[in-house]
């Protein structure tokens, strides 16, 4: 759960970054733009498990000065890496879905181009994005179980640990339970945030 | 005001704008006419800067706008422009649209800008609208809402492209007579408008645009009556017969 949260904050983060990278217009910025498609291509072809067992026991190998050798803390960069790809492709879906005639309205009001797109695209591109953001928050909170091959502790080694004490396969239904029990009020959470805002548009209406 | 010299303009291999000049003095109310495609809107939205012109100069209250390096920013604080289609911002409130712009781009505290946004607003009947979202409000509200949002930046120009194509006709009055009530107090104006009985009213002066040039122009009753050009006359005809004259 931990693992979940941590790498869940920092993609919502990093990838909002690398949408809106790819998003910047002209010529100069190609290198830039470039970048993050050759990175979210990669991203999305490479299996988890790869990125996971490369970094997990790849880096720690290493035996480099300052590099962390916590297993929880290589786990929690592989998911970053693959999910930011995923999740900057998501928002960049919704920067995209807003009309440019927004942009252009904004712009006339005399905002800057990074304005209009914190003022006015952003907004409109997250809030359309939160149910398949919501599917990609589930993906990545059934992957943190691979993050167990390292050793970390979560649910699914724990039950592991406990099937090997008692051959006891319960456990497994118990760590699925716990998934489940997490990704339920999650999706109803987010089934209310878009309520909610419906809500507040409609809010007024007969005033 | 407004000088605007051989201005050209081409998406792709289509000329929209083939030299465009005009020149609009402070508080004249010049609107335009013209089938549809003949660059009407191109041209507005080229004073705006929202189209980069491929020719030609403009210049605005002194400062050429065409010229490289300008501050875009900085000149579309001083020309507002109301769309077609309002564009209002749908995540946001009628009195955060409206303070946007001065709040980001002017650098107005919120207080000052709510204090703008609260007199325009009932200036133009909107009061009892701030706190609503822009798809629960007419047609007609919205793009008054959006009139008054180009009015918060306090502009020197406005710019109004075809500001009533969209509503329906009941709707079209309350917004006409905000334009009235502006060029009344002496905003300078630039109307593309297919209203031509309201062109008849409100214009100091009345442009022909066809095929990417001003082709004629003069005083509303001239225009209308005389006009010198026959491209002007079958336009006008065409006008007459679809009961819209």
């Amino acid at each position: 759960m931990k693992i979940f949260c941590i790498a869940e904050a920092l993609i919502l983060v990093f990838a909002l970054v690398l949408a809106v990278l790819r998003s910047l217009p002209g010529p100069v910025f190609f290198p830039i733009r470039a970048l993050a498609i050759v990175y979210a291509d990669f991203f999305r072809g490479v299996p988890t498990i790869l990125v996971i067992a490369l970094l997990g026991f790849g880096a720690p190998a290493l035996a480099i000065d300052g590099v962390p050798t916590s297993t929880t803390f290589w786990g929690v960069v592989s998911l970053v890496l693959i999910y930011t790809a995923y999740v900057s492709e998501v928002y960049r879906a919704g920067i995209e879905s807003v009309h440019p005639s927004q942009e252009a309205a904004a712009r006339s009001l005399g905002l800057t181009r990074g304005q209009a797109l914190a003022s006015v695209v952003l907004p409109q591109a997250v809030r359309r994005v939160i149910p398949p953001l919501l599917n990609d928050f589930i993906g990545l909170q059934k992957d943190t179980a691979l993050v167990g091959i390292l050793g970390s502790v979560e649910a699914f080694k724990q039950s592991q640990i406990e099937t090997s004490a008692d051959f006891n396969f319960t456990h497994y239904l118990v760590a699925a339970t716990l998934f489940v029990a997490i990704t339920i009020p999650l999706a109803r959470f987010t089934d209310w945030l878009v309520a909610r805002d419906r809500r507040r548009r409609q809010a007024g209406a007969l005033t | 005001m407004i000088e605007i010299a051989g201005v050209r303009k081409s998406f792709g291999r289509l000329e929209v704008l083939r030299g465009i000049e005009l020149d609009v003095a402070e508080h004249e109310v010049v609107c335009l006419i013209g089938a549809s495609g003949s660059g009407k809107s191109t041209l507005l939205r080229c004073l705006n800067l929202l189209e980069p012109v491929d020719a030609g100069r403009i210049v605005v209250g002194g400062d050429e706008i065409t010229a490289r390096g300008v501050d875009v920013n900085a000149l579309r604080r001083r020309i507002g422009i109301v769309f077609q289609a309002y564009n209002l911002f749908p995540h946001m409130s009628v009195l955060r649209n409206v303070t946007l712009g001065p709040q980001k781009a002017l650098g107005l505290s919120r207080r000052q800008a709510v204090d703008v946004a609260d007199e325009l607003l009932g200036r133009f009947g909107l009061a009892g609208k701030r706190d609503d979202y822009p798809d629960r409000l007419s047609g007609g509200q919205q793009q008054r809402v959006a009139i008054v949002r180009a009015l918060a930046m306090q502009p020197d120009v406005m710019l109004l492209d075809e500001v009533t194509s969209a509503l329906d006709p009941e709707l079209v009055a309350e917004v006409l007579n905000v334009i009235r009530e502006l060029a009344a107090g002496g905003m300078t104006m630039l109307i593309a408008t297919h209203e031509m009985g309201f062109a008849r009213d409100i214009a100091s002066r009345v442009c022909f645009l066809d095929a990417g040039v001003i082709l004629e122009q003069g005083p509303p009753t001239q225009i209308f009556t005389t006009p010198q050009e026959p491209r002007t006359r079958q336009f006008l005809d065409r006008i007459i017969a679809a009961g819209r004259l």
